[in-house]
């Protein structure tokens, strides 16, 4: 009877590609898996271009080229133009690391939509040393150049207790580079950023003053740029709806081709996420065990189960129960209604303790040495 | 700002209206985001052509279908789009 009275899942409407897990920055809250070095294989080029036309005809619009560093990528240009073709919308998420004016014709002339820049910090010094890359002065270039050929351009910052106290001055860069967007992402700790927690995770005084900051600039008449504000979910009293919904309306597919409804789903137990190498991507979405595992509310024990909110957060982010509790059917932790929320609260108390001088630890640098390390 | 009912008003280079067949209605794309059109706000936004100003685009659409009174929605409606970015002027 259940299988009988099963609706359709609604089509994915987000398709984001990572085509690559190279990339030559080494930022430490990456959220590539830990792991990423051992998954060396890469999608062909025309592997590529059959998930974009799969994904295409199922109702997916809007497209990211993400990775890694994209731009790592030769038939780049290729796959833009063949996402054109598709009526994609495309957006290219690149540290701006190897982009050059030649590049961003070619791109343009190829039908990309929109480029989103990241930037580590608002000083070359800071910039450099968290990307771990010299970077810095390129990154603005780029910038202008993005603006020059007529793209709408969204700066990137992840935000976190490095660079949180530059606030003002990452809101004023944004402006002078002539960003239509800026992305203020609060650090989500996964991946390299729940690695390094103790030493990104800044104080809940040091949040509402930024957010302050950025609240105040939205508000003013300089406000033309607008902010997407990515919030910090640790101070929060209730869990993002993750995902809009697990398998509702993003679709990720790994650089090895396996598809996840969320890019840190990776790391979750038996999930036996699909490949496209091995079934299309409507058999993924519609059949696969990964992609229904968390739809609808059958997995929901308590508190989700009998909670109110449950139709509004879907329980929050799976990935993060696992991460913090060690089970991805418990509510996500960040719930002040969990019984495991304490462990958000010893997170913040221990983070709080490594910024004492006394007990500084190093970054770790997301490269392949520490991923084969930490493996 | 605020619409001036002089200058023609165009869609904006930075914004694409498209029609989706998966969806079978009109949207917005723009960086990462999408909004869903009904069918008045996508009839109104294909007359954001550049060549017409406000009173054109409702003219326009008072021919078109047949009818009269379409001043002040229309003119809502653009306004909210100018605020949002779909649309721009000069």
């Amino acid at each position: 009877m259940a299988g009988l009275l099963k609706t359709k899942p609604t089509p994915p409407r987000w398709l984001l590609a990572e085509l690559t897990y190279a990339c030559p920055l080494q930022c430490p809250y990456c959220s590539n898996p830990i792991d990423y070095a051992k998954y060396q294989s890469e999608l062909a080029t025309e592997d590529w271009k059959r998930v974009l036309t799969q994904a295409r005809k199922m109702g997916a619009v809007q497209l990211g080229f993400s990775g890694g560093e994209p731009l790592t990528r030769q038939d780049l240009p290729e796959l833009v133009k063949h996402a054109r073709d598709l009526g994609y919308y495309s957006n290219l998420i690149t540290s701006g690391y190897g982009l050059t004016e030649e590049k961003i014709l070619q791109l343009k002339d190829a039908g990309l939509d929109h480029i989103q820049v990241s930037i580590q910090a608002s000083s070359q010094e800071l910039n450099d040393h968290i990307a771990g890359t010299e970077s810095f002065e390129h990154k603005k270039q780029v910038a202008h150049l993005v603006k020059k050929h007529g793209y709408p351009m969204v700066l990137c910052v992840v935000i976190h207790r490095e660079n949180i106290h530059q606030m003002p001055e990452i809101l004023a860069m944004a402006t002078e580079l002539g960003a239509d967007y800026l992305e203020l992402a609060n650090t989500q700790y996964y991946g390299w950023a729940h690695t390094n927690r103790d030493l990104l995770l800044p104080t809940q005084a040091q949040f509402e003053k930024a957010e302050a900051i950025a609240q105040a600039y939205k508000e003013s008449d300089a406000g033309k740029m607008k902010i997407y504000y990515v919030v910090p979910d640790f101070y929060e009293d209730r869990p993002k709806a993750c995902m809009n919904g697990w398998g509702t309306t993003f679709l990720t597919i790994a650089p090895d081709g396996v598809a996840l409804p969320c890019h840190s789903a990776r790391d979750l137990p038996g999930l036996d996420c699909p490949n496209v190498n091995d079934s299309s991507v409507e058999e993924i979405w519609n059949d696969s065990k990964a992609f229904n595992y968390f739809r609808g509310q059958d997995w929901m024990k308590e508190p989700c189960r009998s909670c109110d909110e449950k139709d509004k957060d879907f329980g929050g982010c799976h990935c993060q129960a696992y991460l913090l509790t060690g089970d991805m059917h418990n509510a996500d932790p960040v719930c002040s209604k969990s019984p495991q929320h304490g462990l958000i609260q010893e997170a913040i108390a221990s983070a709080a303790k490594s910024q004492l001088a006394e007990n500084e630890k190093p970054l770790i640098f997301r490269n392949s040495k520490n991923s084969k390390h930490l493996s | 700002m605020t619409l001036n009912s002089e200058l023609p008003i165009h869609f904006s280079r930075t914004h694409r209206l498209q029609w989706e067949e998966a969806q079978q209605k009109n949207v917005i794309l723009y960086p990462e985001g999408m909004v869903e059109l009904n069918e008045s706000s996508s009839e109104i936004l294909k007359l954001c052509d550049g060549t017409r100003s406000l009173a054109q685009i409702i003219s326009a659409l008072e021919q078109k279908f047949s009818t009269s009174g379409l001043s002040s929605d229309v003119t809502a409606f653009l306004e909210v789009a100018l605020q949002n970015g779909w649309i721009t002027q000069n």
